[in-house]
């Protein structure tokens, strides 16, 4: 009965393997743990992740050696469990972004969650580290079912680290919002996936359904029902994924709702892996139906950027002005995927377009890391520093991390010389290189009602007198200041130089195109 | 011997406005301030061989400097200047070193982020005159916005808030859509090289595009009527140093952009909507010219003021003669000297009364005898008097005016009317007249400082009205060559 079974080569799961036993090794460490600090769990996780981006990085190079012996142009990819599991570009870059938000995340977290008690601070890391585990899974998915595991893996430890806090009514409130919401996209996806599964003839590996999708494709006249059927459902779960509207509701609770150090934990590394979901499912797997996801995209990108920018200037906490800022990037994000079209297998200008979409991603997180970190850096016991008049006549508190925050808002404003703005240009300019003038018009225009509530948090700390009970100075350590700050020079550093990391956005995509 | 001037100009004093910066508290104030004019000093220093070394006989690109900045959107950091913007790198740097010493005693709260700032943006406004790489002029356009938001909303008035976003947003409107247009050109040609796209062949449809989306940036900038309104605000509400900036320099970016952008690159478009733009610029040369008559407070007055001149400077340009384009340049940099000695001498005026009601004053020459003739003869530039340099650009303008069309001419030339009817009705009421009240009795005339700056700025007023010469042998070439090269149809 077993005679076909062959052990899989685990190698390219190195990472995952070594992060899922380093987790039950530091679960398990955890309870002997006395001292209210956890240094000892803290030191492990951020050594486990740090030994996942070395693993991450031999991988890298194996393939690269490996693809100049047999002098590929391309650097080959790796396949493993049965074709379910990838080890690519787009992977090796995205965990290694994913390892290096999640650190940066714990490290700015780490003073915040000490400062409060109800917060059980061992199960943080340790979900963290489940977050994470979830994250890579996605990112390295190539099949339906492997790309739901890793989905749920990664959805199930942040329900779990948003309702951390019991004894808050508000945290309690948003993870239920959370799971409920999040377990109905979860069903939308899976059903979508069954659909084109159906419609496939029992395709599920990425691979598979892009060659039965090109294969119809050839032949002309095949009725297309149940796959855009199950395209709108798979779309609908994508959409709740990274939060754009109409499927934004569960965000700005979430965001309000969870400790600050989880709302960075869900706002940040996790879009990477919904870029990489959505990159998988939409491009490798159905480019062929590219001409029905487009549509579906640029009316979610055109939405969310309306409800996002107009809403969050209405907003008076930070946490919640940021979701909906994040609904309003995602949107702009997917201008870029809906930007190429794909004419009878010409695939000209699509890899510049899901570059710029990717930059944008990438730098989009990079940003919020900043803005969130800095916020749990000013905050302390007692003082959330979440509202938007916490943030008072900050120039006169702190001039230095005043300029960090204006050089954040102005960077996600999209003001040059700031990374944002090379972002969105990017994307813009794919926009326009397909000919959408009035997306691009849109997009622009929106942009401009966005940059009034950036520039409100300015004039709030550059031009208001601070509040009599925030005068507290500071009391953060040097190393997470230091951190904070080389964050957000990074910011405008990426913004003056962003050469590099464009490169490496269009080098990593490379394979992510199915063959003709 | 081949420095980077041009480099030199823009980054010497962005340098050393984070130098500034970095000073810190206002227990250093002296050293900031020290700092600060020498950092200004340097700029302008810097900037003097462009026009020592400049040749006037080509129209080409001078010092031009390049460099791959970004491969991945062929964009490069590419300068250089021509005899369009050389004077108004020039301009700039002198002018900072003005706003920089007359913030020396004024400015009171964290000096260091004020001489930074306007370090700063004098560093950038550089860039936007010397990039020939769209994406850089782009970048420089923009960022120049930042510090300019921060002066009026720190250092401004009671509703600078206001102001200032109003400021932000209005221009972020205009350079958004002229974004767009960048890309669209990079689409086509492949390159963000301003050159380039001068050449390049675009059809008529495109071009009326394309001019229309500069308009909403440039017009915005200058600010030409009907998306005027912003400027009033900002005037007002920002310190006299940021008024100076924003009427001697920032207004001239968006005429410039015009020159640089919208006439060589859709010149069948510019040809087209001449109309258009004559109509505009005459509204604004006489229907704000009535409304600063009706002004009550000072700063405003002269801020409608600055939108009438400028107005004439766009007329100047549409006109497509090498008459009235050179005019316009000339009255760009006079109106640069000009209203930013008018500025400054209302500065004066609020430190020692802060009020900029004309109401409030009456008979200051009574105690202020130096400062009287000094604003006399700055009130006379402002209006147009021969031999002062705001005649110069006018005269050539409204005789370039006369040709293409008499009455556009004598529309044109009711400014002379309006300009001396606003500028000195204002000036009577100020500076003549008994003395209302008792805080103009304890007026203390102008200090030294004061004095150099309003001297030397009366010297540059008078200098070019008798001499203009200087000026416009330099921008003569290319203006010349721009106009060759905006006659050819290019679809």
């Amino acid at each position: 009965m077993f005679a076909n079974f062959a052990v899989p080569d685990f190698f390219p799961a190195a990472p995952e393997i070594f992060l899922l036993a380093m987790t039950c090794v530091i679960l398990l460490l955890d309870l002997t743990v006395q001292s209210p600090r956890r240094t000892l769990t803290f030191a492990l996780t951020q050594a486990t992740l740090l030994g996942c981006a070395l693993l991450t990085l031999f991988l890298f190079v194996t393939r690269l050696i490996a693809s100049q012996e047999y002098s590929h142009i391309e650097i080959i990819a790796n396949y493993t469990f049965s074709n379910m599991f990838i080890d690519d570009g787009l992977a090796d870059f995205l965990k290694l972004l994913t390892y290096f938000t999640v650190m940066a995340t714990l490290f700015y977290s780490r003073r915040y969650i000490e400062d409060r008690q109800a917060i059980p601070r061992g199960e943080y890391y340790v979900l963290a580290l489940f977050a994470t585990l979830g994250m890579m899974v996605m990112i390295s998915a190539n099949h339906f079912l492997t790309i739901y595991l890793g989905l749920e893996l990664l959805s199930l430890a942040l329900y779990a680290t948003v309702a951390l806090n019991r004894a808050s009514a508000t945290a309690t409130e948003a993870a239920m919002k959370y799971f409920v919401l999040g377990a109905l996209a979860s069903g939308m996806l899976l059903y979508g996936m069954s659909m084109l599964y159906g419609a496939t003839h029992g395709a599920l590996e990425i691979g598979a359904v892009a060659e039965q999708l090109r294969a119809y494709q050839e032949l002309g006249s095949v009725d297309k029902t149940a796959l855009v059927f199950g395209l709108v459902f798979i779309v609908a779960g994508l959409a709740f994924k990274l939060g754009v509207v109409p499927f934004h509701m569960w965000l700005p609770d979430v965001y309000h709702g969870a400790p600050t150090s989880v709302t960075l934990l869900i706002a940040a590394a996790p879009k990477l892996a919904a870029f990489a979901m959505t990159v998988r499912l939409l491009v490798s797997g159905m480019l062929d139906l590219s001409a029905d996801w487009r549509a579906m995209l640029m009316l979610l990108a055109v939405l969310s950027m309306a409800v996002g920018n107009i809403v969050a200037i209405m907003q008076t906490n930070i946490k919640r002005m940021l979701a909906y800022s994040a609904i309003s990037h995602m949107g702009f994000m997917l201008l870029g995927l809906a930007a190429g079209v794909s004419v009878a297998g010409q695939q000209h200008g699509l890899m510049e377009a899901y570059s710029a979409s990717m930059f944008y991603v990438v730098t989009y997180v990079l940003t919020t890391l900043a803005a969130f970190g800095l916020m749990m850096l000013l905050a302390r016991e007692g003082f959330e520093s979440d509202r938007l008049d916490d943030f008072k006549g900050l120039n006169k508190r702190s001039p230095w991390f005043a300029a960090m925050m204006m050089i954040l808002m102005l960077s996600m404003a999209g003001i040059p010389f700031f990374v944002g703005f090379f972002a969105k240009f990017a994307v813009l300019r794919a926009v326009v290189d397909f000919g959408h003038y009035w997306l691009a018009i849109a997009a622009v225009l929106f942009s401009l009602i966005g940059a009034f509530y950036y520039l409100r948090v300015i004039k709030i700390m550059y031009f208001d007198e601070p509040e009599a009970d925030n005068a507290a100075p500071i009391t953060a350590g040097f190393f997470t200041k230091t951190l904070v700050s080389a964050n957000s020079l990074a910011v405008a550093a990426v913004g003056l130089f962003p050469n590099l990391l464009l490169g490496i956005c269009n080098a990593s995509l490379r394979g992510v195109l199915p063959k003709i | 011997m081949s420095y980077p001037l041009l480099s030199l100009a823009i980054w010497i004093p962005v340098a050393a406005g984070i130098i500034v910066l970095s000073t810190g508290s206002d227990r250093n104030a002296g050293l900031a301030r020290i700092l600060a004019l020498a950092g200004a000093m340097l700029g302008f220093v810097v900037t003097l061989p462009l026009y020592v070394g400049f040749d006037t006989t080509t129209a080409a690109m001078q010092f031009v400097e390049s460099s791959v900045w970004i491969p991945n959107f062929n964009i490069h950091y590419r300068l250089g200047v021509d005899g369009i913007s050389v004077l108004f790198v020039l301009l700039n740097s002198l002018i900072t070193v003005f706003v920089v010493l007359a913030g020396w005693q004024v400015i009171k709260r964290k000096i260091a982020q004020y001489n930074a700032a306007f370090l700063i943006m004098s560093g950038l406004m550089n860039g936007i005159f010397c990039a020939l790489d769209g994406m850089l002029f782009y970048v420089f356009f923009e960022a120049s916005l930042i510090p300019l938001y921060l002066i009026i909303g720190i250092w401004g008035g009671p509703n600078r808030v206001y102001a200032a976003i109003k400021f932000f947003l209005y221009t972020l409107l205009g350079s958004l859509l002229f974004l767009l247009a960048l890309i669209y050109l990079f689409n086509v040609s492949g390159s963000f090289s301003i050159l380039e796209w001068h050449d390049l062949r675009i059809p008529q449809n495109a071009q009326i595009w394309l001019f229309l989306a500069f308009l909403m940036a440039f017009a915005v900038k200058v600010p030409m009527f009907p998306v005027h309104t912003w400027l009033p605000d900002a005037h007002v509400e920002a310190p006299t140093g940021g008024s100076v900036v924003l009427a001697a320099i920032a207004l001239k970016l968006g005429a410039y952009g015009f020159l640089r952008f919208s006439l060589p690159i859709a010149p069948d478009a510019a040809h087209e909507l001449t109309w258009l733009m004559i109509a505009l610029s005459l509204i604004a040369v006489v229907y704000i010219g009535f409304v600063a008559l009706a002004q009550k407070d000072m700063k405003k007055l002269v801020a409608y003021s600055s939108i009438s001149h400028m107005g004439f400077v766009t007329l100047g340009f549409f006109m497509l003669s090498a008459l009235s384009v050179e005019g316009a340049l000339v009255q760009m940099i006079s109106h640069g000297f000009v209203s930013a000695a008018m500025f400054l001498c209302i500065g004066v005026l609020y430190d020692r009364m802060h009020s900029r009601q004309i109401a409030d004053y009456g008979g200051v020459v009574n105690t202020m005898p130096k400062f009287a003739a000094l604003f006399m003869l700055f009130a006379m530039a402002n209006a147009g008097l021969p031999a002062t340099s705001g005649f110069v650009g006018e005269f050539m303008v409204i005789l370039a005016a006369v040709k293409f069309n008499f009455w556009i001419g004598f529309a044109a030339a009711t400014t002379l009317i309006l300009g001396a009817a606003y500028t000195l009705w204002m000036y009577k009421r100020v500076v003549f007249g008994a003395m209302t009240n008792d805080p103009v009795r304890e007026l203390v005339d102008l200090n030294r400082r004061e004095f150099l700056i309003l001297a030397l700025l009366a010297l540059c007023v008078l200098g070019m009205g008798l001499y203009p010469q200087p000026f416009t042998e330099v921008m003569h070439v290319s203006v010349d060559n721009l106009l060759k090269h905006v006659a050819l149809p290019k679809y």
